[in-house]
């Protein structure tokens, strides 16, 4: 039976131990990992970065969403993600720089964003996201931007959890956990209890309780491996695991 | 799509730090505070029907530093057995890699809550006296703290004073060895000597407004007792004002604070290493001293002053006196009648 563990060589706590992060991917000579890896990132900072684009360059929503497509074509296009420099700075702080760079130059030009043109085509789900702006619309752009980068890691975890819970059979471990920790949305009162879960799935309780607690360690585990894969190197990781956490939010 | 709400993104973020897969023994409650170095949880021991505090550190680390100080941490606490400081349980390492300790679960309050409660300044010197009375027996130890404030001093609720958060302590000697017989105690022996080294280097570790001077500078080699002395004046200073701490005394009588008491606060808090009280013992003395009415070392006193001292330390005998005389000159004037 396959490991639940992330991707990689495992060390006994179940993190990998040599890992080449979705940063460092988007470098490969092997196109095809790179278009992965460019793909991945865009995943988790399309959000982000139209909540930047939004607030911080006070653009319309239209605009915001030509903008956001538009910083990613260019982003493959000139290969943005690959000319990181970990040393320099956090990568998400390189982004930001970047789509600051891209919005200030699309001003300046004052021209039609072009899109598409063979490139990635993202998802982008305007509506939620547009939502949660407008009751965020007073707050720091910068915390909105952090908030943003936060959701998209958890969600891309859930994500990776799921795909690898599916590839080993443990759907029952999955309904728990989503029905538990992500469905009932951190609201206790709206959280099913043990016996009501395992009433409907048909287990008992105490697997319940044990199932739970292997899912939602293994989560825990895939949060971390997503950590790894936005992080240029070990001192990032770390930095960006306490951003994550709200102990050092910068 | 990023269909999670903000609830649900808070509940997951606690669910990444929260120490699933601790020992069977402890029974995870909730987070109950936090610092840069790990969270701290209300813990049931199954074993010994009680609570505990389990700390556990936020994220795995690669380079062992943390680590190695959570570590240490808890060897400190370990060593030290004083009823000033938390006393501690248990030690282990969670499924993914990170370190917890298991420590004596403390109710109470915070020292910066407790002055706020327009408490009596007695009471407040008090327990400034414990406190100085616990960081005493640690340098008697040979441990540093390095980074005392209101906010690591917990009173329990039958008077206990206490002092937490030992994180970033020097050592000036070496603690007791450890047995070779868990794998976390061999860790522990390594990782504590990688950690002096690196704190012997200065790394800068502390709060502005009770760190002194030299430890602001990151000259580790001169930090010793008296380092802590400066962040006991600080706490002291906080006690009386209610305020944060500058790197002077407030200056003004906005402040109603005796001037011997402010002299204490100075001779602790001074620049000078060699001006400040050689230790936490010199310093709870001195306070003693004002409480009994006594001559502070850090003050020298007028001759009104003096008069007023003594007078207050004498008050009954002097009340006596006073009444003796008072009737005996009553009784001569109703006898010339």
């Amino acid at each position: 039976m396959p490991s639940p563990t992330p991707a990689g060589g495992a060390s006994p706590a179940g993190f990998p131990v040599t890992h080449l992060s979705l940063v460092r991917r988007v470098r490969s000579a092997d196109a095809e990992t790179r278009a992965r890896a460019e793909d991945a990132l865009a995943a988790v900072y399309w959000a982000p970065i139209y909540a930047h684009v939004r607030l911080s360059h006070r653009v319309e929503l239209e605009d915001a969403e030509d903008l956001t497509q538009g910083f990613f074509v260019e982003a493959l296009r000139r290969d943005l993600f690959g000319r990181y420099e970990p040393e320099r700075a956090r990568f998400r702080t390189y982004v930001r720089a970047c789509v600051d760079a891209y919005v200030h130059n699309e001003a300046k030009a004052q021209r039609r964003l072009k899109r598409g043109g063979g490139a990635h085509v993202l998802s982008l789900d305007i509506a939620e996201l547009e939502e949660r702006l407008a009751s965020d619309g007073h707050d720091d752009p910068d915390a909105v931007f952090h908030r943003e980068w936060v959701r998209s890691v958890l969600v891309t975890a859930i994500a990776r959890l799921r795909d690898r819970y599916e590839h080993l059979g443990r759907r029952t471990h999955l309904a728990i956990f989503e029905r538990y920790d992500v469905m009932a949305g951190g609201e206790a009162d709206r959280r099913p209890t043990y016996a009501e879960l395992a009433a409907s799935l048909g287990i008992t309780a105490t697997q319940v309780t044990n199932w739970l607690a292997t899912t939602r360690r293994d989560f825990r585990a895939f949060v971390l491996d997503t950590l790894r894969d936005l992080s240029g190197n070990d001192e990032e990781f770390r930095a960006e695991a306490r951003a994550l956490l709200g102990v050092d939010p910068t | 799509m990023n269909r999670l709400s903000d609830a649900a993104v808070a509940h997951l973020r606690e669910l990444v730090e929260r120490p699933e897969g601790a020992p069977v023994r402890y029974e995870i409650v909730e987070r109950i505070g936090e610092g840069g170095m790990g969270a701290v949880y209300l813990a049931r021991d199954r074993d010994l029907g009680r609570d505990v505090a389990l700390k556990v550190l936020r994220v795995p680390e690669p380079t062992g530093e943390e680590r190695a100080r959570i570590l240490r941490e808890a060897r400190i606490l370990a060593a030290l057995e004083h009823p000033g400081i938390v006393p501690v349980h248990d030690v282990g390492t969670l499924p993914d890699g990170r370190v917890f300790y298991v420590m004596k679960h403390v109710r109470g309050e915070r020292l910066d809550a407790y002055a706020r409660g327009r408490r009596p300044r007695a009471e407040l010197l008090r327990v400034f006296r414990q406190v100085c009375d616990a960081v005493a027996f640690a340098h008697d130890a040979g441990v540093i703290h390095r980074d005392l404030k209101p906010q690591n001093v917990m009173l329990g609720a039958f008077g206990e004073v206490l002092v937490l958060d030992w994180g970033v302590a020097k050592l000036r000697r070496p603690l007791p060895a450890t047995s070779s017989d868990g794998a976390v105690a061999t860790r522990m022996t390594g990782d504590a000597a990688t950690l002096d080294a690196d704190t012997a280097a200065g790394a800068v570790m502390g709060t502005p407004g009770y760190m002194p001077p030299e430890q602001l500078a990151g000259s580790a080699s001169v930090v010793d007792e008296r380092a802590d002395v400066y962040g006991l004046g600080g706490i002291l200073v906080f006690l009386l004002t209610g305020d944060h701490p500058s790197s002077t005394f407030p200056a003004g009588e906005r402040w109603d604070v005796p001037a011997p008491l402010r002299a204490i606060c100075e001779r602790a808090r001074a620049a000078d290493i060699a001006t400040r009280y050689r230790s936490a013992s010199e310093l709870a003395s001195d306070v003693a001293n004002y409480l009994d009415s006594l001559p502070v070392a850090a003050h020298r006193e007028s001759i009104a002053e003096r008069i007023r001292r003594v007078a207050t330390r004498h008050r009954t005998a002097l009340f006596l006196v006073l009444a003796y005389v008072v009737v005996r000159l009553a009784l001569l004037v109703f006898a010339r009648r």
